[in-house]
């Protein structure tokens, strides 16, 4: 018998805002401990919360996104459970009547199948502080800055089979709430983090087996990790006649297992109700066609366009349109260039390198997409050669300037005068008379072949500066005229 | 000048006849003086009293002066008063220095109102006899053997002991209007989102109100136009308008239509409130009004339904209360639950506990639907009730409680004894529409309390009609002995 | 509905309140009687009534997305138990 895993996952991503969920703290990540956390965020006796109009914004313009139903009339509840880093012991949540209701995303898995998961609802709730366990003997420091702000929490459908769909399935969400602007994105600092419910059974069953639910993961690469890790550990257990606790478990990037969360073990009755404190959140269609029209171009649309318009492939079509900002910088650049093919191939080429190995975001790249386009044009209109254009990217790197600028101090222009290559192109063949001689006796189909040598030595003579097209045409030429003559 | 009303004092501070410094000072003397006896403080701000009333003095000479300007009146212990130990009767926040001011607060002093201090309450606002305070019950100062009733208690016995011309208080299931009655004064809970909430320590978010608390209709109405008002920190305060309380007093009863709940004039009620409040009828009559009686059919499910409410919404409001962030924390506690269960287990009095254990049991798994959900389709029920009522009538009125004062410890060992003394009052809670109670009378030398209900927002109709009756009658003007 | 004392002692927990051994008994009579009070409510058909969370038919309110509290550490955790660097201090939790 095979087994089949059932995959399902709550994603929170953090909204950005400007101020909490219910109170006029900052959301900024990183200030000190507990300066960010005012009366309502500390829960203070006697103080109340005023829901952030930023916050619903965000959360109907996720639901417009992936085509959901969106709640006309949706209800804070409250969570009630005692924990240090959740202030009100309640987390205000939405469970009755959510903002978000069914919706779905469409994953491209490989082979070009495409694959519809389900989107069950999203819904907003506050974010809790954090537990800091190491800082001091015997305690546990609580910081409260993260205590209220926005989550939307997003849940799908158990419509995944296997770590691969599900982290298609993640980085779906994630390109989603990144082009809308809605969240960062930042998995290390925990902005969009993701809990993996899973479960295994027999292909072909209907029946879900008893899941785990992994939390605490903060990377693509951890998501897959702990779901094949889990699902692994799940059908041993159950090959040796075991049995599979439904519990919370806590992935361990550094040993790569998770592990049971004890603290969270004991059955939990959250005793949910609606929050007295706040009224329903009552939109109309107005305000839902206002956003729809609003909506950003999102990556499904864009990749489409890029195809159309750009004639890219359906991979580089795919790699360039996931984010807003590497989907901006492309379009520029290749505007810029007039050639949309060579853009992409410098975008995902020497730019991602650079920017991946000086971890540099796309929007802080000292290279702009104008300068790349600059630089393109320089390779477009034979100015300089491909391989010199490296050359001048790396001092664009640099901050030597521009394209132009780069090219001129170094004078790295390419030389297109044919006396000038004529002459070259006879003081190499004049140089390298055995391997003239060889050309000359070879069969004529192999001499093609045998030009690459002398470009090579042209090529080299010239400091990478000759045109390599009217090198080659003008080896061929006098080397062909010394084998026939 | 303690015989002197709000009304009365701003008169005196405008002619010149004292200052609020002499005003306050002789307030605070008398407080220091008699206040033992009555218990009706839990904190006596005289130095931000005495800053507040030089400041109010300042402010008259330089004629920036208001209405309000120099008055004192006390404030009950649920108000966060920034600087000032703010502890809701609660052994949990004896320790708490408030670090911030409620909306109520902050709008009297922008007034230029003087505070005298913080008036005693049954813990968290949970009780009707003030019984249920960490310091101890304030007395009734018609006879101190008995209590002031509850929960505005210590607010109710200061403003009829005269140790407070006026008082701020605030009413969940009855806790202005039922120990007005109890101790012969005025009180009003206005219309659910009248009066910020924010600031007032919670004990039902969804019931809680605040109010006035003073001698006449005229004071209540003064009270109130400082007090009600729109707050956007309070997501559940209303952006409507507040009319001048003052200028609609004097209208004319005459075609006034009141309603007779047949419900609220039971066997259940003493026979002399019952004869008071049909006194008190008479006399609106002769003023004008007429008379008809009504229904309120589900008047008997308001205590069942109140009783699941309240304590749910209480279950979770004071789960804040965890000794880490403020409040009582327990001696060295050996771990995280224990710090919660000891902390909160010590913190609490008996009757915070109870219902806590009520909300959270009506709460949990399996029991949402049979009492919570159960209880808000009753409250529906209930708010039905009165706005078919209303449609027929201006004002409903009947008896604030159904017996005058009891006496100190009669009611302790049987919280559902206790519970029933809300029996008039809760339902309007459950509606959320404004209600008073006016002295009408006596029972055995103790104070009748007459409630005069009326429609969302119909203050001003319901002081008007007290100010009325005040000014045909003196029972608001009669004093304990003292 | 008569709560046990095994009710009461799962209530507590969930409640975070210690409650002393002795008192359990009172608490089980003591919630008995008010849920025997409450239970008036099932005589009555409510099926066809929706279920009323707020007084008025209000609807909730937005508040503009801007920073308005600054910090204010100082001030609020001068009513704190126990702070250490900035932190709220509670017993160590073992996750």
């Amino acid at each position: 018998m095979e087994w089949e895993a059932v995959i399902g996952l709550e994603i929170h991503a953090q909204l950005a805002t400007k101020s909490k969920i219910f109170s006029g703290a900052s959301t900024a990540f990183g200030a000190e401990p507990n300066t960010q956390a005012c009366a309502v965020d500390l829960a203070l006796p006697g103080t109340l919360p005023v829901f952030n109009a930023e916050a619903l914004r965000m959360a109907v313009m996720f639901g417009v996104a992936i085509d959901a139903e969106i709640g006309h009339r949706s209800v804070f509840d409250r969570k009630n459970y005692f924990y240090p880093d959740l202030p009100k012991g309640y987390q205000t949540s939405q469970l009755f009547h959510p903002i978000v209701g069914i919706g779905h995303v469409d994953l491209e898995l490989e082979g070009g199948i495409t694959k519809r998961v389900g989107v069950t609802r999203a819904h907003l709730e506050e974010d809790a502080g954090k537990s800091l366990h190491d800082e001091f003997p015997g305690m546990t420091g609580i910081d409260l800055n993260r205590a209220g702000t926005p989550l939307l929490e997003i849940v799908s459908e158990p419509d995944m089979r296997s770590a691969e769909e599900a982290v298609a399935y993640v980085k779906k969400i994630h390109s989603i709430v990144t082009n809308l602007g809605i969240c960062d994105g930042n998995m290390a600092e925990g902005s969009f983090r993701c809990d993996c419910n899973v479960s295994v059974r027999y292909k072909g069953e209907e029946k879900l087996g008893n899941r785990t639910e992994t939390k605490n993961i903060n990377s693509f690469r951890f998501i897959e990790k702990a779901i094949n890790g889990e699902i692994a550990r799940q059908i041993d257990i159950l090959e040796d006649g075991g049995y599979i606790t439904q519990e919370t478990r806590l992935y361990d990037a550094n040993k790569d297992e998770t592990r049971s969360m004890r603290s969270k073990e004991e059955a939990n009755d959250y005793r949910y109700f609606p929050c007295p404190d706040l009224l329903p959140i009552v939109i109309d269609e107005a305000y839902v066609d206002q956003l729809k029209q609003s909506l950003p171009e999102l990556p499904d649309a864009r990749k489409a366009r890029f195809i159309e318009e750009f004639k890219l492939s359906d991979y580089d079509a795919m790699v360039l349109s996931t984010y807003r900002d590497l989907a901006g910088y492309f379009e520029t650049a290749a505007n810029s260039a007039g050639d949309a093919k060579l853009a992409a191939n410098w975008v995902m080429g020497e730019l991602s390198k650079h920017l991946n190995q000086n971890d540099t975001a796309i929007t802080d790249s000292p290279v702009s997409a104008e300068m790349l386009g600059g630089l393109l044009q320089r390779i477009t209109d034979n100015t300089i050669t491909g391989k010199l254009a490296k050359q001048v990217f790396e001092a664009m790197w640099a901050g030597e300037g521009s394209a132009d600028e780069v090219i001129e101090a170094k004078g790295l222009k390419q030389v297109t005068d044919s006396g000038a290559i004529e002459a070259m192109v006879d003081g190499v063949i004049a140089a390298n008379q055995p391997q003239v001689d060889q050309y000359v006796n070879a069969e004529p189909d192999k001499r093609g072949k045998m030009v690459g040598f002398f470009m090579g030595k042209v090529m080299q003579a010239s400091q990478g500066k000759a045109n390599p097209g009217q090198v080659q045409g003008m080896l061929k030429k006098k080397l062909d005229a010394l084998a026939n003559s | 000048m303690f015989e002197k009303t709000l009304a009365e004092l701003a008169q005196g501070l405008e002619t010149g006849e004292y200052s609020s410094v002499e005003l306050t000072n002789s307030y605070l003397q008398r407080i220091k003086a008699e206040d033992p006896k009555i218990n009706s403080y839990i904190s006596i701000t005289e130095e931000l009293a005495l800053s507040q009333a030089e400041a109010a003095d300042k402010a008259r000479t330089n004629g920036e002066a208001g209405t309000f300007t120099g008055l004192p009146i006390a404030h009950k212990d649920i108000f966060c008063t920034q600087g000032v130990r703010t502890s809701c009767g609660s052994k949990m926040l004896d320790n708490f220095i408030s670090p911030y001011n409620a909306t109520v607060i902050e709008n009297f002093n922008q007034a230029g109102a003087v505070t005298l201090g913080k008036t005693n309450m049954d813990e968290f606002a949970m009780g009707s006899s003030n019984e249920s305070s960490y310091y101890g019950p304030s007395r009734n100062p018609w006879n101190t053997d008995c209590v002031p009733g509850g929960s505005s208690g210590g607010s109710a016995a200061a403003v009829a002991g005269r140790l407070a011309p006026a008082a701020t208080g605030t009413d969940t299931g009855g806790s202005i209007r039922q120990p007005a009655a109890l101790c012969g004064i005025t009180g009003i809970k206005p219309t659910y989102g009248r009066v910020s909430r924010y600031g007032m320590i919670a004990f039902a978010s969804s019931l809680d109100q605040g109010g006035p608390m003073t001698r006449t209709a005229e004071d209540a109405a003064m009270m109130l136009n400082v007090m009600a008002g729109f707050d956007a920190k309070d997501s559940t305060s209303l952006d409507q308008a507040v009319p001048d309380y003052t200028l609609t007093l004097n209208e004319s009863l005459k075609g006034l239509k009141i309603g007779l709940p047949k419900e609220f004039f039971s066997d259940q009620i003493d026979p002399q409130i019952a004869a008071q409040v049909q006194n008190a009828i008479k006399e609106y009559e002769a003023l004008g009004a007429t008379v008809k009686e009504i229904s309120l059919p589900n008047t008997h499910l308001a205590i069942p339904a109140y009783y699941i409410i309240a304590p749910a919404e209480a279950s979770s409001n004071l789960s804040r209360f965890d000794g880490v962030r403020y409040g009582y924390r327990c001696d060295e506690p050996v771990d995280l639950e224990d710090l919660y269960k000891r902390s909160r287990g010590e913190g609490f009095g008996e009757e915070v506990k109870r219902r806590i254990m009520v909300g959270t049991y009506a709460l949990s798994e399996g029991f949402y639907d049979a009492y919570y959900k159960k209880a808000l389709q009753i409250r529906r029920l209930i708010q039905q009730d009165y706005v078919n009522a209303l449609k027929e009538v201006d004002i409903i009125m009947g008896p604030t409680t159904p017996h005058p004062a009891f006496k100190l410890g009669e009611k302790t060992s049987d919280p559902v004894a206790m519970y029933m003394e809300d029996i008039f009052t809760i339902s309007l809670n459950l509606a959320g529409m404004p209600g008073m109670s006016v002295p009408c009378g006596f029972a055995n030398g103790l104070p009748v309390g007459l409630q005069l209900i009326g429609n969302y927002f119909a203050e001003a109709r319901l002081l008007n009609a007290a100010h009325q009756f005040q000014q045909a009658t003196d029972w608001h003007k009669q004093a304990p002995a003292q | 509905m008569a709560l046990d004392r095994s009710d009461v002692e799962k209530i507590a927990h969930l409640a975070r309140l210690q409650i002393a051994e002795q008192d359990v008994q009172e608490y089980a009579e003591n919630l008995t009687s008010i849920l025997d009070l409450v239970d008036q409510m099932q005589a009555v058909d409510t099926s066809a009534v929706a279920p009323m969370a707020h007084p008025l038919d209000a609807v909730q309110r937005l508040r503009i997305d801007e920073v308005t509290e600054g910090n204010q550490r100082d001030n609020l955790q001068t009513v704190a138990p126990a702070v250490e660097a900035g932190l709220f201090q509670v017993p160590k939790v073992i996750e």
